[in-house]
């Protein structure tokens, strides 16, 4: 008596790299633009990005009917906050929340991985990286999504910064200017367009400043 | 055994609906339950997807001075490693820490919720709650989902009215006193240093030294285990952060390199 099979999964990974940086008092979350379902492309203009909160910004890859509801979900208890509190929610605070929320789906995940950015309550960068059920860390740098592997060890690096684990402790946010900062992103998504077939066609910049919100694009590989 | 899902109750302040419109998000959530013919199958697939961060070492003691807690930083995700700079040494309280092993996000929530459920004890009883009470608090949770796949393999080090306090809690809902362990991958390793070289009457600097030795030997040996070898004191004031350094640094303090001499190396080079 064999075991019966599921010939149907709820979920699917329409690929995609994100990637944010954290300078010491600006930050820069991209994505690429494509998004794919096994190996035919759906559109070469979906963005990643959505921007949570006045100081705070996420960026996810995975699934993105999950990163949908997920985002709803947010915007929702965000909203609510503002109602009790009377102030937007704070990047460290919107952290902790999506982890959270995260981990409510601990037995049904959202297939999301999300890189969150934004600035703090002092005005630093700062860049949550997580998993898909919530595990969340405070991080300098970091990227998700299927070009992360590629992604990743380039960033290491070029930014590598001492672990904040360290004692005394030493700052974990990156020594390049916002220009540095972009200009390297877009170094680093030109090469993992070349070598993943999941990232490519354009590739979306948001800075977060003092000053505001800023919104770049670049192309990338098409094929 | 009924789902223990108190740890979702949410204690912000309700606000009554006027007219009827409920609030979902003031109530507090059950946790969502897929419709599928095969729970046990589909979890084991979606652990698959989510992939736990597996593979650490962490150990704690208790000797003459208090406890001593100790852990690597590497999170792993089956060959890749997702981050070097993970806190597994979790502050539930300024008494009491948590180690974390398994998977990283239960780890991190049920360890935070604790911190909630020993700070509404204190808040209701007048007094701090012990470690006695807050690992069982713990054990009873992950009791509760045995066999849905929570992934926790922790130690609660506290210092309570009784002295130091030690346990092990896991998530099959196991619970342990003991006064040494070493849990994760590079724990064999761990307990080789720890076992041979501990004593009871150590001072504090020496437990220290010995628990940040078992963590870099542990490193060296375990692929899964790596990064910064943090090591925490806990003691009649509350816990206080010792140490915390490199495994790679690590490697040249405890086996410095002898520079070759000049000499030596131009008898290598081959007459022309």
């Amino acid at each position: 008596m064999v075991k019966e099979q599921a010939n149907w999964s709820p979920y699917d990974n329409n690929g995609g790299s994100c990637v944010a940086i954290a300078g010491a008092d600006y930050c820069v979350i991209a994505a690429d633009t494509r998004m794919s379902t096994g190996y035919n492309i759906l559109t070469r203009d979906y963005s990643k990005i959505c921007q949570l909160a006045d100081k705070c910004v996420m960026a996810s890859s995975g699934f993105q009917a999950d990163v949908n509801a997920l985002k709803k979900n947010l915007y929702a208890k965000h909203l609510i906050y503002q109602h009790q509190h009377n102030k937007q929610m704070s990047c460290p605070a919107m952290a902790q929340l999506l982890s959270n929320t995260l981990y409510y789906k601990r037995f049904f995940p959202y297939y999301s991985f999300n890189v969150l950015g934004g600035l703090d309550s002092e005005g630093k960068g700062c860049v949550f990286t997580y998993d898909a059920v919530g595990s969340y860390e405070r991080v300098g740098y970091s990227s998700q999504g299927s070009g992360s592997t590629l992604i990743m060890p380039f960033l290491d690096n070029q930014l590598k910064s001492p672990s904040p684990l360290l004692l005394p402790a030493q700052d974990a946010v990156t020594p390049l200017s916002e220009v540095e900062a972009v200009e390297l992103v877009k170094t680093v998504f030109a090469s993992a367009a070349e070598r993943d077939i999941f990232t490519g066609d354009k590739l979306e910049i948001v800075v977060l400043g003092a000053s505001g919100i800023r919104r770049e694009y670049m192309d990338l590989r098409k094929d | 055994m009924k789902l223990d899902t108190s740890g979702f109750e949410s204690f912000s302040t309700q606000i009554e609906p006027l007219d009827g419109i409920v609030g979902d998000f003031s109530a507090a959530p059950a946790f969502e339950l897929p419709n599928s013919t095969d729970f046990d199958g589909f979890q084991k697939e979606a652990i698959q997807m989510v992939k736990p961060a597996k593979g650490t070492t962490t150990l704690a003691f208790i000797f003459k001075e208090g406890v001593m807690v100790a852990a690597d930083s590497r999170a792993s995700m089956g060959g890749y490693i997702s981050s070097q700079s993970v806190k597994k040494i979790i502050e539930i309280n300024p008494y009491m820490l948590g180690t974390m092993a398994g998977g990283a996000a239960d780890c991190q929530f049920w360890h935070r919720n604790l911190g909630v459920k020993c700070r509404l004890h204190e808040l209701a009883n007048k007094r701090r709650i012990s470690v006695t009470g807050a690992s069982k608090l713990l054990a009873n949770i992950l009791y509760s989902y045995r066999g849905m796949g929570l992934s926790v393999g922790t130690m609660i080090a506290g210092w309570d009215e009784t002295g130091p306090g030690l346990y092990y809690v896991d998530s099959e809902g196991g619970r342990l006193k003991g006064t040494r362990f070493s849990v994760g991958s590079g724990s064999p390793y761990a307990y080789g240093v720890l076992d041979s070289g501990y004593r009871f009457d150590m001072s504090i600097e020496e437990a220290a030294e010995l628990a940040r030795r078992s963590i870099y030997h542990a490193t060296f040996r375990d692929g899964a285990s790596g990064g910064v070898a943090s090591v925490y004191y806990v003691g009649p004031n509350g816990w206080k952060k010792l140490t915390g350094d490199d495994v790679g640094e690590l490697h040249y303090h405890y086996n410095p390199v002898t520079p070759n001499t000049v000499e030596q190396e131009m008898a290598e080079a081959p007459g022309v």
